[in-house]
């Protein structure tokens, strides 16, 4: 039944279908346009979460085919189509946007109180954009959802952000929008090549080894930028500093996300001998994303700043699995990259839940919280052990996958990025220390309140995930598994055929 | 039943940690203190159950982690290592639980520190009873956290956080070689089960690894990957500086954690690796002399330290090299006999320390006490019978304390290899064992002995400590006595064989052990005319003869300093790593990000810009133009090119 019924484009919609409703019965004085907002917000999009359940529930995890598939032609004369389809390694990511979204607008309960109408409307739009974006299988309607998550993420940072958001837009603008422009160039070039827009049919495509190195650079830097990879990452810092709590953790949640599902997606299957020529370069930026940040997130002041940098030391992780392009590695990059997405998002809303008390951010503003604020406190050591990868948590299984799967290429390359577990250590233990510990001295804090029971309710969610993931990974990797089984046996195929041509032709010489 | 042992401290922890609020600090304390003492009764059946009826077994709970080859399962091996294990940690655990009962009265964080405990007890269960490296490394990992959060269990003191902080950060630098190690034992064996790689140890046993542009020999690098991580767990010398600081925690913590168990944990993991670690001569040999050098350095520390505490850490420390350089010699089942012994005499040791620490109004320093002997008696004599059991008092031949089995037979082992790595190792640890007895029994005459050196309102409120304090070490009294009489033949004589069944492999050239029974006798005696020695210079310099420790303090100052500074590893560490790491992020994060990246980068392409169009206009018409620009942009050469083909087709 449910298998029938277009799910994808159901999960999609709905949250637009929310908007709606909230354009349309959202009226009345102020403060009930902003309940009514609220509610609807938060119903929309627990609806939308519980349809996107159904896709797991009915996802058949034995084949690496596109599912769910739907197809309507769009503009005939260009081939370009409506086409939506999800795989393994694309389907959790739409639940993750799922499970955050309603996460979001739970944390944004009391923390927004200005044009609450306008601000819910846009992280269900934004929402509508990222699904779309993970279930898209046509360039054309990739790129708008692509392009299209950023219009609501502007407008989140810029109205609803903090002092020098402007600063912060436009330098995330002027990141992006290079890439933005290249990755068009590259996807009109692939059109010119092939004749479609299709991409299951694009990953069929071989295109000649001196375009797909022009192409990855075209992807890459539009994908480097989201994910973010050094030494194009310092729009993070300044973009999560500005943004409301809830933008940032669909930020650090689900956009950093489509730079790692790019490289999955087109990179490694549409270019798979640019991406073996680039490898290297791609460790090179990793490694150096790992020791670099690290370094720098243990000198942050700011607490925003410091999850922020820890970010892009654990993107660091993922773009190394992709690109080790083995069975463990890129399965722990996936799981990296969800787990990253739960524990960052938990981890900025656990800054917010102090940032709406006291208004600051600023580490040395806090101390001995523990006195006050004992469930916070423990919230916080649970996500703090998975952002520093303890074994039981999810974020152990992603670090170790990618790891080992390392090892098995470059030693080097393992050992370097093994590093981060004890710089990840160090910043995240001084972190907790200088915030949770110590004696409660300053006067602000002594009638502060421990989380009430929509912020309880707020986290839940988030740690039955992680701790799911770390104890019992299984239902999350059996998912992945054949997928990712197929793209790395597909690349490996197009590498050796590859090899193989320069083989013959040595041979006929 | 043995899923029982392993998750009985589980459940207990979190009913005492989740629902504290709920249970109350009584509540909390005895049903963690009850289902301990129910797991260790298991334990104990188990152990006969495993090694008399031989009668080994894995239960395999489920599947963790699955991609490819990468796969293994949450299992609980029971084997004869795995049993003697269990007995060490749930009993000495069960008598820590009830021992705090006494100590941690008052304390405002009851509830919490109990559920640390069983939480501790059940990740070291997990650790012991691992049947794949993976879970072994999630048991140490867990162990460690708990360790971090006991040493940092009065989180209001600087230095606690200070020193949980390191303990936490020391130990990642060793499982970080552990790590390496588990990705090297899998890309050398295909699999990280423990029984797999075992079966396949000796024909991998020429085999070369590639590590770090070098080539290995895969089963030599192997050991020394895993053996880093044994060396931070187990505070060797090198990556043993945060042991000392661990005692800011609570001593019954310092007891369980940082004396009878987790430190403990490379020790074990050197023997349950011994089909590995028995292929490769040369891990071996620096087992053994990392192990001797830490048994001899950590001493000298031990000998000018003040905090009782923290000379009974100095002296674990150093029995912890005793045990890896046993191991190193082959003598495994001689390392895990020291491990059993040494789990009852220190605990004990630490748990009356605690006690004295109780009846001095919280003061660890020894040079505050004194003469207090006659008040509390049963404290007096319980660390009177946890010190002759450390220094290894004995006849040979006829009986002794329970260390005394155990240590003599680890340096007739050392003896016994006949090696060159094995003399050193003897040597070594025979000054040791002079140096061990020595700051025994300063410790003992310091503390108990002379005149008084407290202030009057402490010295008067002396007093012995309660009933549920002193009761549960006559437990481990009981064992720090007898425990070595009783174990010797089944642990390291001749019932050796049948004891630890295949739990233990032991090459065949490797005959330390066998050969430790029929050393000379002065060999077996040395180590008793040390122990015997070091005591009487201590009495000498402590009760006869006062003004001397000072005396030789100024004529042997340097080699003072060396020992009271401890080495200077700290300091060193200190300009090493920590400032340098600060040092770097900062640098990195105002010079690279801040001038380099962005200055060149956006900040710079925006000072262009600013030049180029109206400042003012630019910057307010915002960022949505601009985006809407490229949008435009895109649409142009969309329609551009549809043109384009338009015309042409």
């Amino acid at each position: 039944m449910a298998g029938a019924m277009p799910l994808l484009s159901i999960t999609t919609f709905t949250p637009l279908v929310g908007v709606l409703a909230i354009l349309l019965f959202a009226r009345g004085t102020p403060e009930e346009v902003a309940r009514n907002s609220r509610w609807g917000a938060l119903w929309t999009s627990i609806f939308t979460f519980a349809i996107s359940i159904l896709i797991w529930a009915n996802f058949d995890t034995k084949t690496a085919e596109f599912q769910f598939t739907e197809k309507v032609d769009w503009i005939p004369a260009f081939k370009i189509s409506y086409h939506m389809g999800v795989d393994g390694i694309s389907m959790f990511f739409v639940l993750l946007t799922t499970l955050l979204t309603p996460v979001c607008v739970l944390a944004s309960w009391r923390a927004i109180e200005g044009r609450v109408k306008e601000y819910m409307i846009s992280f269900l739009v934004l929402e509508t954009m990222l699904v779309g974006m993970f279930c898209a299988l046509d360039l054309i309607t990739f790129y708008i959802f692509f392009e299209g998550v950023l219009i609501p993420m502007f407008l989140i940072i810029g109205v609803w952000g903090g002092p020098r958001k402007v600063y912060a837009a436009f330098k995330f603008f002027l990141f992006t929008l290079l890439g933005s422009v290249l990755m068009l160039l590259a996807i009109l070039t692939m059109y010119f090549q092939v004749g479609t827009t299709d991409i299951p049919t694009l990953m069929e495509a071989n295109f000649p080894r001196g375009l797909q190195i022009w192409m990855w650079l075209a992807f890459f830097a539009s994908f480097a930028v989201k994910v973010p990879m050094w030494p194009v990452h310092t729009w993070l810092p300044d973009a999560h500093v500005e943004a409301p709590t809830a933008g940032s953790v669909m930020l650090a949640g689900v956009l950093l996300k489509m730079g790692g599902y790019g490289f999955l997606r087109f990179s490694l299957p549409m270019m798979p001998l640019a991406s073996e020529f680039f490898t290297p370069f791609v460790f090179a930026l990793s490694i150096v994303a790992v020791i670099y940040t690290s370094l720098v997130a243990l000198a942050q002041t700011d607490m925003k700043k410091l999850i922020a940098y820890s970010s892009v030391a654990h993107m660091g992780f993922v773009t190394c699995g992709i690109f080790v392009a083995n069975q463990e590695a890129v399965a722990g990059a996936i799981i990296q990259m969800l787990s990253h997405g739960v524990v960052s998002a938990a981890l900025f809303l656990i800054v917010g839940v102090v940032y709406d008390r006291i208004h600051s951010r600023d580490i040395a503003t806090y101390g001995g919280l523990v006195h006050r604020m004992p469930v916070y406190a423990t919230v916080f050591m649970l996500f703090m052990l998975a952002s520093v990868g303890l074994p039981g948590t999810s974020g152990f299984v992603g670090e170790i996958l990618v790891l080992v799967g390392t090892f098995k290429i470059s030693t080097w390359v393992a050992a370097l990025m093994a590093t981060g577990m004890i710089l990840g250590a160090a910043y995240m233990l001084y972190l907790y220390r200088r915030v949770i510990f110590g004696e409660l001295t300053k006067e602000e804090l002594k009638e502060i309140l421990d989380l009430s029971p929509r912020e309880i309710a707020v986290f839940a969610p988030l740690i039955v995930v992680v701790l799911w993931m770390g104890i019992y990974p299984m239902p999350f990797l059996d998912a992945i598994e054949v997928s990712v089984a197929n793209l790395v046996g597909e690349y490996s195929t197009a590498l050796a055929a590859a090899d193989g041509a320069h083989f013959t032709l040595a041979g006929q010489r | 039943m043995e899923v029982a042992t392993v998750f009985l401290p589980l459940l207990g922890a979190i009913i005492a940690g989740l629902f504290g609020r709920f249970v109350g600090d009584r509540g909390a304390s005895i049903v963690t203190c009850v289902l301990l003492t129910v797991s260790g009764a298991i334990s104990w059946f188990l152990l006969f159950d495993i090694t008399v009826g031989g009668n080994p077994r894995t239960i395999e709970l489920f599947t963790w982690i699955d991609v490819d080859a990468f796969e293994f399962s949450w299992a609980l091996k029971m084997d004869q290592l795995t049993a003697v294990m269990l007995v060490v940690v749930t009993t000495i655990s069960a008598v820590v639980h009830w021992y705090s009962i006494g100590y941690m009265h008052g304390d405002p964080g009851i509830p919490r520190f109990f559920a640390y405990l069983s939480l501790f007890t059940f990740f070291m269960l997990m650790l012991v009873s691992a049947d794949n490296l993976v879970q072994l490394f999630f048991g140490w990992e867990g162990v460690g956290l708990c360790s971090y959060f006991l040493i940092g269990f009065w989180y209001d003191r600087p230095s606690a956080n200070a020193a949980a902080i390191k303990a936490f950060l020391v130990n990642r630098i060793g499982d970080f070689g552990f790590a390496l190690g588990i990705f090297a034992v899998f890309v050398l064996f295909g699999t990280v089960s423990l029984d797999t790689i075992f079966d396949a140890a000796e024909a991998k046993a020429q085999a070369q690894l590639v590590f770090l542009g070098v080539e290995f020999h895969a089963i030599t690098i192997i050991c020394l990957l895993l053996f880093m991580g044994a060396m931070g767990k187990s505070a060797q010398l090198g990556l043993h500086t945060w042991l000392p600081d661990a005692m800011e925690g609570p001593t019954p913590v310092s007891a369980l954690i940082h004396a009878a168990t987790m430190v403990t944990a490379g020790v074990f993991m050197v023997c349950r690796l011994s089909p590995l670690f028995e292929q490769s001569e040369v891990a071996l040999a620096v087992v053994t002399v990392v192990g001797a050098l830490t048994a001899f350095v950590t001493a000298t520390i031990g000998l000018t330290q003040n905090d009782i505490k923290r000379v009974i850490a100095y002296s674990t420390c150093s029995q912890l090299g005793y045990m890896f350089f046993a191991a190193g010699v082959s003598a495994y089942s001689a390392a895990m006999f020291h491990l059993f012994t040494h789990g009852f005499f220190k605990a004990l040791l630490f748990l009356g320390s605690g006690c004295v620490i109780h009846a001095m109004s919280d003061e660890q320093d020894m040079r505050k006490m004194g003469g207090i002997w006659k008040m509390v008696p049963i404290t007096y004599a319980l660390m009177w019978i946890g010190s002759l059991s450390l220094a290894g008092i004995g006849i040979p031949g006829v009986a002794g304390f329970a260390g005394f089995y155990s240590k003599d037979v680890i340096l007739e082992s050392a003896w016994a290899a006949n090696t060159g790595v094995g003399g050193f190792a003897f040597w070594l640890g025979i000054l040791a064992a002079l140096m061990t007895a020595f700051y025994s029994w300063r410790l003992l005459f310091m503390t108990f002995h002379g005149e008084t050196r407290a202030d009057e309102k402490t010295f008067a409120h002396v007093h012995e400590a309660p009933k549920i304090m002193w009761v549960p070490l006559l437990v481990l009294a009981a064992g720090a006595v007898v425990a070595g009489a009783l174990g010797y033949n089944a642990f390291v004589g001749e019932g050796l064989d049948a004891f630890w069944g295949e739990s233990i492999f032991v090459a065949k050239g490797h005959t330390a052990l066998a050969d430790a029974h029929s050393a000379p006798y002065w060999v077996k005696a040395l180590p008793m005319v040390m122990g015997v020695g070091g005591i009487g210079l201590a009495y000498w310099m402590y009760m006869a003869r006062p003004d001397v420790p000072a005396l030789w303090a100024e004529r042997l100052r340097p080699l003072y300093l060396l020992s009271y500074n401890k080495w200077w590893f700290d300091e060193l560490y200190e300009r090493m790593f920590v400032r340098p790491a600060f040092y770097l992020g900062y640098g990195f994060w105002v010079s690279g990000d801040g001038a380099l990246i962005d200055g060149i980068g956006p900040d710079g392409i925006a000072a262009v810009t600013r030049r180029i169009a109206n400042r003012a206009s630019w910057l307010q018409s915002g960022y949505l133009y601009h985006y809407a620009f490229a949008m435009l942009i895109g649409v142009v050469v969309l329609v551009t090119w549809y043109m384009a083909t338009g015309s042409g087709g």
